[in-house]
């Protein structure tokens, strides 16, 4: 179905659902490298006003990409919940847009909202809106998930502790978890990106993990983020995997580029709860997404990224997971150009995924390519803050030596911690206080050369 | 106040495992302003690698010694801005630089094709690829090898060899080909290699070795990785993923 908005006597004509969606998108290069984005701003202010005027309905008959060609599409419509859509169903994109920042929204109204949502009427509102907007609504979500600690709480916010090493060596990695523990890191997961994908590594380095989370008793849990496949035989051979971790996309192509689809990630997500080796509860996925995905798999139909990023959303909040994040500066200026496009997708991501009803972080990063410093990761990293984010990345001096890029360091973390008054999820609060890294009021006390954490690992 | 509240932190000896920024210290939750301005340092490097240009007359000076013609190419990508968003010209030559190819006289067949691109770091090109590209030539020459003109290209992508060489008839490519710079290693160089280079060309008919730099891996072992991959090449008549890579690189490191 055709689309169209008048400006001044001047008639924009959008072809179908998707192009007007990709029209109304804020700028960013992947959208324009895809030939998919607004040709002026003005035919993009006419393309969010159409869609201001669409109703809610219309994405229920009609899909970006269509349902007998692609499995994450035929997940969307088949598991809609009409009776959690009912509130809405008479609103209009811009209605909703209106209705989300009502002050009448609440968290509640918004978990119960969450599976009458579509991705693709998530992500259409989420156009209409400006930053403040999307931190607003972002800040009155409540998911709150559980493992070995409680991750979501409002006032609370937790750390990814990443202690990358670039050939995986057992010392490397043990003395940045140190660094990260003594600094306060590591509530949402110890989580290490190996160097190489093979099943002995992650059996090793899962093993290596669990004895160090073990000795000093820490109620977090620990990842080795490997491919599915990878991580499946690791617990065919008893290692001691918590989280199941894979990167996904929102489009049933890009997921065949990552040599997944949802029967796999299925058969991941049973043989892990099958452990059992939650205490406070069993999310047991651990998911990576990121615009532009798509595009670089050649797997986006002309679906604009962001729309395709909102639709891996679909995919994750099928698995109950304990954590998701968008790794959003990562994949390169050919996608997210400059600072101001990685902060905008940055937030969009946190919103409709919170949306969506997951626990969703955000590995604040970019690549020494793109147009971007850590001063722009600054104005993203309190932005989230403010926003309500689940959790950020934890990196030795916000550099990562064996993925080559900057995130979030140890101490933006505590940054943030001090400056929004946000506490650690309470289990690894209570330990932190136990081991005297942390005080009562949340400040980090002097460590002793003799304390206790320094004999981990063998080191 | 006596001193600024710098803490120190005691398991700084860690530091001897891994090239991560750990035990950095701090000052309230922040980094210290020796750690700070360290790291900016390292990212300015980078940044001004992105940013840099080949440095045409130092190279050919260089690249003397390898007795070819030298070709300058350009990419369709008309500058740093759009070549960073627009990869796909980056992997095409412009116009000019098509008739430069076309206009050659006289291409039979070669060998091999040496193609410098610049890519996302011109200072790694600029450091590395004159000895690189003596040495291999050296040695190739002494297999009986032809090879074509030698080719410097800006604001290259490393698919723009398969154009290249294509064009010049050979059957095979090396790109030598400036990283996208890390924190610490602004000045990586790649070489890209292809059996039967044509265009359209994707990942998995190449070959790589990355992080060519006396302080990743040296000279010396990627001219001899180079010359391994490129006899399995034009023995076993392929390239990139069904080559199986056997080459020991642990045999180079004294």
């Amino acid at each position: 179905m055709a689309y169209r908005c008048t400006v001044r006597n001047f008639t924009y004509h959008f072809d179908d659902l998707k192009t007007l969606l990709a029209k109304a998108t804020p700028l960013r290069s992947g959208d324009q490298l895809a030939g998919v984005a607004a040709q002026t701003a003005e035919e993009r202010v006419a393309a969010q006003m159409a869609l201001a005027d669409l109703p809610l309905t219309t994405f229920l008959n009609e899909a970006v990409i269509p349902y007998e060609t692609d499995e994450i599409t035929r997940l969307i419509l088949d598991t809609h919940d009409a009776d959690a859509f009912a509130p809405i169903k008479s609103l209009t994109v811009g209605e909703l847009r209106n209705y989300l920042l009502a002050d009448e929204v609440d968290a509640q109204t918004l978990t119960r909202l969450q599976p009458g949502l579509t991705p693709e009427m998530v992500a259409a509102v989420s156009k209409l809106m400006r930053n403040q907007d999307l931190i607003t609504v972002s800040a009155k979500c409540e998911v709150i998930t559980r493992f070995r600690d409680t991750i979501g709480l409002k006032g609370r916010f937790s750390t990814r502790l990443q202690p990358n090493h670039p050939t995986d060596d057992f010392r490397g990695v043990a003395a940045s978890i140190v660094d990260g523990l003594f600094y306060g890191s590591g509530d949402a997961v110890i989580g290490i990106n190996p160097a190489t994908d093979h099943v002995r590594t992650v059996v090793r380095l899962v093993d290596m993990m669990d004895q160090i989370r073990q000795r000093f008793e820490i109620p977090t849990q620990t990842c080795v983020l490997s491919h599915i496949t990878t991580t499946l035989q690791a617990i065919e051979q008893g290692a001691p995997v918590d989280l199941m971790f894979q990167s996904i996309g929102g489009t049933e192509a890009v997921n065949s580029s990552f040599g997944i689809n949802t029967a796999l990630l299925r058969e991941g997500f049973e043989a892990t709860r099958a452990l059992k080796r939650g205490t406070v509860g069993q999310n047991v996925m651990y998911f990576e997404t990121g615009q532009g995905s798509a595009l670089s798999a050649n797997a986006h139909h002309g679906v604009d990224q962001q729309t395709c990023e909102v639709r891996a959303y679909a995919v994750a909040r099928l698995f109950e997971p304990l954590l998701v994040n968008t790794v959003v500066g990562f994949i390169g200026p050919e996608y997210l150009y400059n600072g101001k496009q990685i902060i905008r997708a940055g937030l969009e991501d946190h919103c409709c995924g919170k949306l969506l009803g997951l626990p969703m972080g955000v590995d604040i990063c970019y690549t020494n390519h793109a147009e971007a410093d850590q001063d722009d990761m600054d104005t993203l990293l309190t932005l989230l803050g403010t926003a309500g984010v689940t959790f950020i990345m934890g990196i030795p001096g916000a550099d990562d030596v064996m993925l080559h890029y900057q995130s979030t360091s140890f101490h933006d973390a505590l940054y943030l911690r001090d400056l929004c008054r946000l506490r650690p999820a309470p289990e690894f609060e209570a330990w932190l206080l136990r081991m005297e890294l942390m005080n009562a009021d949340g400040k980090l006390m002097p460590v002793k050369n003799t304390h206790r954490l320094l004999q981990a690992a063998g080191l | 106040m006596s001193h600024l509240p710098d803490q120190p932190d005691p398991w700084a000896f860690l530091q001897s495992h891994t090239s991560a920024r750990i035990a950095r210290g701090r000052t309230g939750h922040s980094l210290p302003t020796r750690a700070l301005l360290d790291f900016q340092l390292d990212h300015a490097r980078a940044r001004d690698a992105v940013y840099s240009e080949l440095e045409r007359d130092a190279l050919l000076a260089q690249l003397q010694t390898v007795q070819l013609p030298v070709l300058p190419l350009h990419s369709r990508a008309a500058d740093r801005q759009q070549y960073l968003q627009r990869p796909d010209l980056g992997r095409k030559l412009n116009e000019q630089s098509l008739l430069h190819l076309s206009g050659l006289e006289d291409l039979t067949g070669v060998d091999l094709s040496i193609v410098i691109v610049d890519g996302l770091s011109a200072t790694a090109i600029n450091r590395h690829a004159g000895t690189v590209v003596s040495r291999l030539a050296e040695e190739v020459r002494a297999l009986g090898w032809s090879l074509a003109p030698l080719c410097l290209v800006e604001q290259g992508r490393v698919a723009i060899g398969d154009e290249i060489a294509h064009a010049l008839q050979a059957e095979t490519v090396v790109v030598l080909i400036g990283e996208r710079p890390g924190l610490t290693s602004p000045d990586s160089m790649g070489a890209y290699l292809t059996f039967h280079p044509q265009p359209g060309l994707t990942d998995e008919s190449r070959n790589c070795i990355s992080n060519i730099r006396p302080e990743g891996f040296p000279y010396e072992a990627a001219v001899q990785k180079l010359l391994y991959l490129l006899t399995e090449m034009k023995t076993r008549r392929l390239s990139g993923v069904l080559l199986k890579d056997e080459f020991d690189d642990n045999l180079l490191t004294p």
